[in-house]
């Protein structure tokens, strides 16, 4: 049986979604002239400015193109559903907000984002575009600690994105907004737990199986297996193994602050994610670790997906100040 | 006998409609170790590569030209992995034609060997690592191999899709290193690799139109 979604056509679904994006936040977004997949800040790229380009596949929103605005991303490549956008929006995007300082590429540590952003980067280049990239790997689930170059990137992004965004709205160079991007993703992390699965709008199909009784801990954005299948625990207890997973990796220690995303893969309440995230305050608490900031809702979605995950940024006084800077995008205020 | 850019669209034509044809087992076998939408992407690039090549006027066309023409619309369709795998791989093969009207037997294995070496370019992936490119260099090397030994373009074709076939069924056993479904580790035992099953469906639809 197809699984139940408001839409027209499959096929159309990202550019109908786009279109009415485009419509609901006329003073902060516009598409590139003649690329429509390629989503430009109004208000943020110019001259001596390093640009922040990000992007990858729909069904995430409001990542990526929520997060295009003044002190965040300058401009979003826009995929089809889970999957990279193709070379030619990218380049738009580049050529979009070069300000003659260089362009950043941020974007989650996926195969098909890498080679489509590199060829990319590779056309910037002849357009004397000199571009960068910093992938983001916080997702703790997909790879070992040794091997975090492996990793996927997933909804600490959000906290990633937010710093480089800060360091280029900051008029910070090209080699000091990489540093800071590099420094945000190697200090966060984050666990997910998926619940029931998310449907692609072309097959309007339950992307994977699992039992009415059962969670998946460390599943992926795209509905890729986790780590383990479980019984389905409290909220205690399922925000619990998330954060043991977490604080093994982060070490914090007594007097560290942290930010705090729980986010929902698309589904999950937000009843739900406050009573994760009252555990997590909890957890904090007892190890001394203070929380610098909270952010709870959807910011990294999985289509429909019930689930939701935690993401801790381990704070230094330069991440702290970036995560401050003010920043006004379609779909996130801050500062 | 010889292939021409009209072969060559035909070629492509036929690709289109069986890889449509396969959709829905190739999302369903991404389901199980990826993220379920391989079908579709695939379908979307040759879907538009079909259009694409609808507007061209073949008797003035160059199988290069086409092959080019081909990767771009594959690649604007696509995007995700398959999109700069492909392009790629049709970028290489219109290279190793290049400047010729009409294709011979070994135009079209350079071809089928422009192709494997493109992907696995792109995709840097080696043999035993769960992806497409243990379907497309066994039967890049069976095509050659077959042509070498004196086969016709049919013969080797099919030696291509019977090497094509073993390697998919080889990835059942393999656990993933490269691509999507690597992080799952022994999880991705058991099952074929979607892009390895495509390839298949791929070269054996190039093998009914050109043999």
């Amino acid at each position: 049986m197809q699984t139940k979604k408001i839409i027209n056509d499959g096929n159309r679904a990202v550019d109908e979604m786009l279109e009415g994006i485009l419509a609901a936040h006329p003073r902060h977004l516009k598409s590139a002239d003649g690329s429509p997949r390629s989503i430009i800040a109004r208000d943020g790229p110019r001259p001596g400015k390093v640009g922040l380009v990000i992007g990858g596949g729909s069904g995430h929103e409001p990542t990526f193109l929520g997060f295009v605005g003044k002190g965040l991303a300058d401009a979003a490549a826009i995929g089809n559903v889970f999957a990279s956008p193709p070379p030619d929006p990218i380049l738009e995007c580049a050529k979009a907000v070069s300000g003659g300082a260089g362009v950043l590429f941020m974007y989650g540590n996926y195969a098909g984002d890498v080679m489509n952003f590199d060829m990319a980067a590779e056309m910037a280049a002849m357009d004397d575009i000199e571009v960068r990239t910093v992938l983001t790997t916080d997702d703790v689930a997909s790879a070992p600690h040794d091997q975090r170059h492996k990793r996927r990137g997933v909804a600490g992004n959000f906290f990633i994105f937010k710093a480089a965004g800060a360091a280029c709205d900051r008029m910070l160079s090209l080699n000091e907004v990489e540093r800071i991007a590099r420094k945000a993703n190697d200090h966060t992390f984050t666990m997910g737990v998926a619940l029931s699965p998310c449907s692609l709008p072309q097959t309007r199909r339950p992307n994977f199986e699992i039992g009415a009784d059962e969670m998946e801990i460390g599943m992926g954005i795209h509905g890729e297996p986790g780590i383990a299948r479980a019984k389905l625990k409290t909220a205690d207890e399922i925000t619990d193994e998330m954060l043991d997973k977490i604080f093994a990796e982060m070490a914090p220690s007594r007097g560290d602050k942290v930010a705090v995303l729980v986010n929902s893969l698309g589904s999950t309440p937000l009843m739900e994610l406050y009573i994760m995230n009252r555990r997590i305050r909890q957890r904090l608490d007892a190890i001394g670790v203070s929380i610098h900031a909270t952010w709870v809702g959807n910011y990294c979605t999985s289509l429909e997906m019930a689930g939701a995950s935690v993401t801790l940024m381990h704070l230094d006084g330069e991440l702290q100040t970036m995560l401050d800077h003010p920043c006004d995008c379609a779909m996130f205020r801050a500062g | 006998m010889t292939i021409d850019a009209a072969d060559l669209k035909r070629m492509f034509d036929a690709i289109a409609v069986a890889i449509e044809a396969d959709k829905d087992r190739l999302c369903q076998l991404d389901g199980v170790i990826g993220d379920a939408d391989h079908g579709i992407a695939m379908a979307l690039g040759f879907g538009a590569v079909r259009d694409a090549l609808a507007s061209l006027d073949l008797a003035t066309t160059e199988p290069t030209t086409l092959l080019n023409m081909a990767a771009k619309s594959f690649l604007n369709a696509v995007g995700a992995s398959s999109g700069p795998l492909y392009a790629t791989a049709f970028m290489r093969g219109a290279a190793a034609v290049k400047g010729k009207a009409t294709l011979a037997a070994g135009d079209v294995i350079a071809i089928v060997q422009a192709m494997a070496q493109g992907i696995k370019d792109r995709g840097k992936a080696e043999i035993g690592e769960k992806t497409m490119i243990d379907a497309w260099l066994p039967a890049a090397e069976a095509a050659a191999a077959a042509n070498l030994a004196g086969k016709n373009l049919a013969q080797s074709l099919e030696a291509a899709l019977a090497a094509a076939e073993r390697g998919a069924e080889a990835t059942k056993d393999m656990i993933a290193a490269k691509g999507r479904s690597s992080r799952l580790g022994e999880r991705s035992l058991g099952h074929m690799d979607p892009g390895a099953a495509s390839a298949v469906t791929v070269i054996g639809a190039m093998t009914v139109s050109l043999g």
